[in-house]
């Protein structure tokens, strides 16, 4: 059995207002991705997405932000060579966050090749639902720029691996 | 001087100070040590007053994504209970078996993410993943085995969706769970050798003398449910815990102290139940703990992390006994009409006691809801630990004692979600 070819994931918590970004660009991408993609909605921490990632070419990781940049700010790093920003994707003690989920695959040597990760800037993290609106609006754009990666991803993959 | 470092979860929640330790020091002598912590469960008291009283389960369930399963069974505790039904036995054993995924799960994260890289000089996981990948790979295979009995029986790993009050919406069929066991050996053994790798830490020296707090089931090693004892002679049921204990407001913090009525501070967690219910886990477990050099009662908190590792050892064995015993019930649930009145549930979370307490009206209409997870519970504990340890250790340099004081809160695995969001730790001299 083979898992899916590149594994897009949203990282969030819908119940701290726009820290449900993430979830809410998985929710928009169910459906719409290719044969070959799983999308994967992570409410915990996410030290389990290096199993999800084991083995797949590609992983797009989307998570909210709080980087000091005007709310919806859409970021995008290439973390498949080198560690995410700290002062955008910030380490803790207490749980996983996603930079060093990253890492802790990348260790392990279980990271994808290529890696992207989208940090959608949130304006407000007050325990309830809902996204503020200029958060709502870069989710469109997150999950439109997602597509467009994943469909790149393939591409490229299909092109540089020679399947019997 | 004046240090300061921040530490910080970035997956939940991102506002500066809903989580934060200070500790002051003036002239080598503690002047002030708080644990500031947010709360979540305050906001889901007030979000679940005018629900139905079928909700909890699945609202609670999004407090903490670590311990859902603590938060459903708690909920549905004192939603049955206040609507006097009694679930069948293969209802009670399969909510069980749940719980037991969600120790493994919970426990191994801990123990391997979290609190060994403390013990090994290590300032987290990746680090401790580059030298030592076998061992990051065996929590993470615990992890998944915990993650799979979860999915299988509670339908989705995370936030349970085949939980309702009275049972549940599917029972697995004997050959579905039957698909476990292969699994659970192997995580068995990974337990195992989680013990032997715990036990061999340097453990600093440190004894808590506070009461000790755990569920107790006169059958089995209380998990699901259970009366509330102490090692110092309470011995209440749930509907009995208001009168017992309280939580206070402190001035200068935001947050609420729980507190034992007239005695004090007090502890729940793995070394409450290995004190008070140690002798009930299973002839496995016991051997391990005893190879350990782990007999109970453990008062070093520092202890802890091989305490979990009996507990994993116990999770698997029990799953797996469970198991073999399932027998698939009748129905996979019992209807439960709604009743006016006020019910309690208690359940032993995999970082300790977990109160949930509901009035309804007659209709089910959730009238009021209180919360209290076992972060709070302890938090009293956890501060008056940290005074001693930093009293103790006050001649170390900041980084050092910072690290120590880390440590100190990581002995307690208190709940990302239901306590602490972020960490900010400063270390003041004067």
């Amino acid at each position: 059995m083979t898992g899916p070819r590149v594994v897009v994931v949203g990282v969030g918590n819908a119940l701290r207002g726009d820290d449900g970004a993430g979830l809410a660009v998985a929710a928009r991408l169910e459906g719409r991705v290719p044969d070959g993609v799983a999308v994967v909605p992570c409410v915990q921490e996410p030290s389990r997405l290096v199993d999800a990632w084991r083995g797949a070419a590609a992983a797009v990781v989307v998570d909210a932000v709080a980087s000091g940049a005007s709310p919806g700010t859409l970021h995008r790093f290439d973390a498949g060579v080198q560690p995410l920003p700290g002062r955008v994707f910030r380490s803790s003690t207490h749980a996983f966050g996603v930079g060093e989920t990253i890492e802790l695959a990348r260790a392990l040597g279980a990271l994808p090749a290529r890696v992207l990760v989208y940090g959608v800037e949130g304006a407000e993290f007050a325990a309830g639902e809902g996204l503020t609106p200029a958060v709502d609006e870069a989710v469109d754009r997150a999950a439109a720029a997602v597509l467009d990666d994943v469909d790149r991803l393939i591409r490229e993959e299909g092109a540089c691996t020679s399947r019997p | 001087m004046a240090e300061r470092r921040t530490l910080r979860t970035d997956y939940l929640a991102r506002v500066e100070g809903e989580g934060a330790m200070t500790v002051r020091l003036r002239n080598g002598q503690v002047e002030h040590v708080e644990l500031r912590i947010f709360e979540p469960p305050r906001f889901f008291e007030a979000f679940l007053r005018g629900r139905s009283y079928l909700e909890p389960p699945d609202i609670t369930a999004r407090i903490c994504g670590i311990c859902p399963v603590a938060y459903q069974t708690s909920a549905m505790n004192a939603l049955e209970s206040v609507c006097a039904v009694e679930v069948p036995e293969p209802v009670r054993l399969l909510r069980r078996l749940l719980y037991c995924g969600e120790w493994i799960e919970s426990h191994a994260l801990h123990v391997y993410m979290l609190h060994a890289p403390d013990f090994l000089g290590y300032a987290g996981a990746v680090e401790l993943a580059r030298d030592a990948p076998a061992a990051v790979e065996r929590g993470l295979a615990l992890k998944r085995t915990g993650n799979e009995v979860m999915t299988l029986v509670g339908g989705r790993e995370i936030h349970p969706i085949n939980v309702r009050v009275g049972g549940f919406y599917r029972a697995p069929a004997r050959r579905e769970l039957r698909r476990l066991v292969e699994p659970l050996e192997r995580a068995r053994e990974a337990a195992l050798e989680t013990v032997r790798w715990t036990a061999g830490f340097d453990f600093p020296e440190r004894e808590v003398d506070c009461e000790l707090v755990a569920l107790f089931d006169p059958g089995v090693y209380a998990i699901e449910d259970g009366r509330i004892r102490s090692d110092r002679g309470l011995d209440i049921g749930a509907a009995e815990y208001d009168e017992h204990f309280e939580e206070e407001h402190v001035e200068r913090s935001t947050a609420l102290y729980s507190r034992l009525r007239e005695r004090g501070t007090y502890l729940c967690g793995p070394l409450a139940r290995f004190a008070l219910n140690g002798a009930q886990l299973s002839p496995l477990a016991l051997e391990a703990a005893h190879e350990a050099g782990l007999d109970a009662p453990c008062r070093n908190p520092f202890r802890s992390i091989v305490v979990r590792s009996v507990e994993l050892v116990y999770a698997c064995d029990e799953a797996l006994r469970l198991i073999e015993a399932y027998e698939e019930p009748d129905a996979p649930a019992v209807p439960v009409p709604p009743v006016a009145g006020t019910g309690y549930g208690v359940s032993e979370a995999p970082r300790g006691l977990l109160y949930h307490r509901y009035r309804l009206d007659a209709e089910g209409t959730i009238l009021d809801a209180k919360i209290v997870p076992p972060t709070s519970q302890n938090q009293r504990a956890i501060e008056e630990d940290l005074r001693a340890v930093v009293g103790r250790y006050a001649q170390l340099d900041d980084e050092a004692l910072r690290g120590l004081c880390e440590q100190t809160i990581r002995n307690y695995d208190p709940c990302i979600s239901c306590a602490t969001h972020f960490l900010d730790l400063e270390v003041e001299r004067r």
